[in-house]
């Protein structure tokens, strides 16, 4: 299911020759398409959010973060997200280990449970807390016989975002680890170091840029989760309100201008992880590059 | 920490039983007993006359069903068609941009849901800097089911060009030259040749677009104008039936989206396998 987010580890470019390319107008033609199709459904709508946000001036923009609704709202979008990502991060990289480094049955049902969250409805992430912990939920009348307050509060939010954030950091580990395999551990256990040394010292800063990508990427799906929380929430104004649900309730306030400097803020975030992803992908590209260089050179002498 | 377990090949590295026995609990106690609780819900609480009455043959759930399916299918081909030939253009062609254009295909990934929902609605509209060229054509998508296509066609495009983009860098290039040798023109060689070997990863893909769009919920909700029998997806309806306390019509819809789900997955597996041993 996640196949797509992963850092893609290689890219080869080979010379093609006459035959094996397409005429130039044909090129131009597949170019322009291309070009055309990712204008329309991306950069328009990335740059229309800006536009709009700084459309009246920039105290306008600054005035929708000085209510104390928004101010609320980017506080819980915060708190959430402190807690949400390094659980995950946490939870990623355990499951990573497990998964990529030793070799056991039922592997592949593990990974696929891993996955789960991605292929169901973030509503029904939301739904399955309602059930379990709403007010006819099935813990329902024992919470609220002990005054605990899961959905429509903060728990609420953070299990659902939780839920849905889970799978990110060790669907972006486990392909890196699997590629870097177990051999240097190995040594480093019989030069004498201690499991945690071996994990610290030689596994981390080897998956150091897929992980600081995928806790990016957990970051930017905490801070901006819609569908999940929506259902959690309970749409409290300046109590469970997170950014995306206020941007919700200024648009259909039509605040405009409010709604889509807080929505730059969540754009910005999502632009910062696209830079960091390239950056890392062109880091990688390199130190692959680098290695292959080495043992080629190794290989001749 | 013992390492003698039969299912489990012997290795020398620690850590296993801590990082599994973590994986395990934080996946049942988060994942996997939520989900059962649910199924669990509508097989203790529901009855099966009112599973069928409220989440099978209400005629408003129905139609929430077409559409979201109707909707999703449309948006997943068009992202086979258009990802094909971003991931074509990214892959074997050299222009201006294109390390930008590169990276902004995961844009989907990364911007929340209720950004590009607003963003969509009033690029769209009627008044907005793409729907006031479709208005006076006639053309309405905002506020209707055009518009659910275009937020989902947004939300899939990544799944595509990402699957189709590896599948065509393993390409040989060899076997085009051999094609081209053999007198095909370079259509047959893209309809003989190249396409039946990325086909697996552009159908995966193809899948994987189609089963985000259907859990979609986000994007939708601010373009499709949430009109009853017309254009409301099932997501949203199982939000409206939650607000009105309606559990079992939640819970119905909620586990028939899921089965959706899990056999898309199943789908995607088997698809990933096929793709696997087609390209080895």
């Amino acid at each position: 299911m996640a196949a797509g987010i992963a850092l893609r580890m290689r890219a080869r470019s080979e010379q093609a020759t006459a035959a094996t390319t397409e005429s130039p107008l044909t090129r131009w033609l597949l170019i322009g398409t291309a070009l055309g199709f990712l204008a329309v459904f991306l950069f328009l709508p990335l740059v229309l959010v800006f536009v709009y946000a700084f459309g009246q001036g920039i105290s306008a923009y600054l005035a929708a973060f000085a209510e104390p609704d928004a101010r609320t709202a980017i506080r819980l979008t915060l708190i959430t997200a402190a807690i949400a990502v390094p659980v995950n991060t946490a939870f990623g990289v355990a499951a990573a280990w497990a998964i990529a480094k030793f070799e056991f049955k039922g592997k592949n049902l593990l990974i696929t449970l891993v996955d789960l969250p991605f292929a169901v409805s973030p509503v029904i992430a939301g739904l399955i807390f309602v059930l379990l912990f709403g007010a006819r939920g099935w813990f329902g009348p024992w919470l609220h016989a002990h005054d605990i307050r899961i959905i429509f509060a903060t728990p609420g939010i953070v299990l659902a975002t939780l839920f849905v954030t889970f799978p990110f950091v060790a669907r972006e580990l486990i392909p890196l680890m699997q590629a870097q395999g177990t051999e240097e551990e190995q040594s480093a256990l019989t030069l004498g170091a201690t499991g945690w040394q071996t994990f610290w010292r030689v596994t981390l800063p080897n998956i150091k840029w897929g992980l600081i990508y995928g806790v990016i990427l957990c970051n930017a799906r905490a801070m901006g989760e819609f569908g999940a929380v929506s259902v959690v929430s309970g749409h409290i104004r300046g109590q469970t309100n997170t950014m995306p649900l206020h941007i919700e309730i200024l648009y259909n306030d039509y605040q405009f201008a409010a709604a889509f400097a807080v929505a730059s803020l969540l754009a910005f975030l999502a632009v910062i992880t696209l830079v960091v992803k390239s950056f890392v992908e062109w880091k990688s590209a390199r130190t692959h590059a680098a290695v292959e260089r080495e043992s080629q050179g190794g290989g001749s002498s | 920490m013992s390492h003698g377990i039969a299912w489990k090949q012997r290795s020398v590295l620690p850590g296993f039983g801590l990082s599994m026995g973590l994986t395990l609990l934080y996946l049942a106690l988060l994942v996997l007993i939520p989900l059962a609780g649910l199924v669990l819900f509508t097989g203790t609480w529901i009855t099966l006359a009112e599973f069928w009455d409220k989440a099978v043959a209400d005629p408003r759930v129905l139609a929430s069903y077409r559409l979201s399916f109707g909707a999703s299918l449309i948006a997943a081909s068009l992202n086979g068609v258009f990802g094909l030939i971003v991931a074509w253009v990214l892959v074997r062609y050299r222009f201006p941009g294109k390390r930008f254009i590169d990276a902004i295909v995961d844009l989907p990934f990364a911007l929340p849901t209720a950004v590009s929902g607003i963003a969509l609605t009033t690029l769209y509209a009627r008044t907005g800097w793409v729907g006031r060229w479709l208005d006076p054509l006639g053309i309405q998508v905002a506020y209707a089911w055009p518009g659910i296509v275009i937020a989902l066609t947004l939300i899939g495009l990544p799944f595509v060009v990402r699957t189709v983009q590896p599948a065509l860098e393993d390409l040989d290039h060899e076997i085009e030259e051999a094609s081209a040798s053999l007198g095909a023109t370079r259509w047959q060689t893209f309809r003989r040749v190249i396409l039946p070997t990325v086909f697996p990863a552009l159908l995966t893909g193809f899948a994987m677009a189609f089963a985000r769009a259907i859990g979609e919920f986000g994007s939708v909700y601010f373009i499709a104008g949430n009109m009853p029998m017309k254009t409301e997806i099932a997501p949203l309806l199982i939000i409206i039936k939650l607000e009105q306390f309606d559990y079992v019509g939640a819970t119905g819809i909620g586990v028939v989206m899921l089965v959706a789900a899990f056999v898309l997955l199943l789908v995607i597996n088997l698809l990933q396998w096929w793709s696997r041993r087609y390209q080895a």
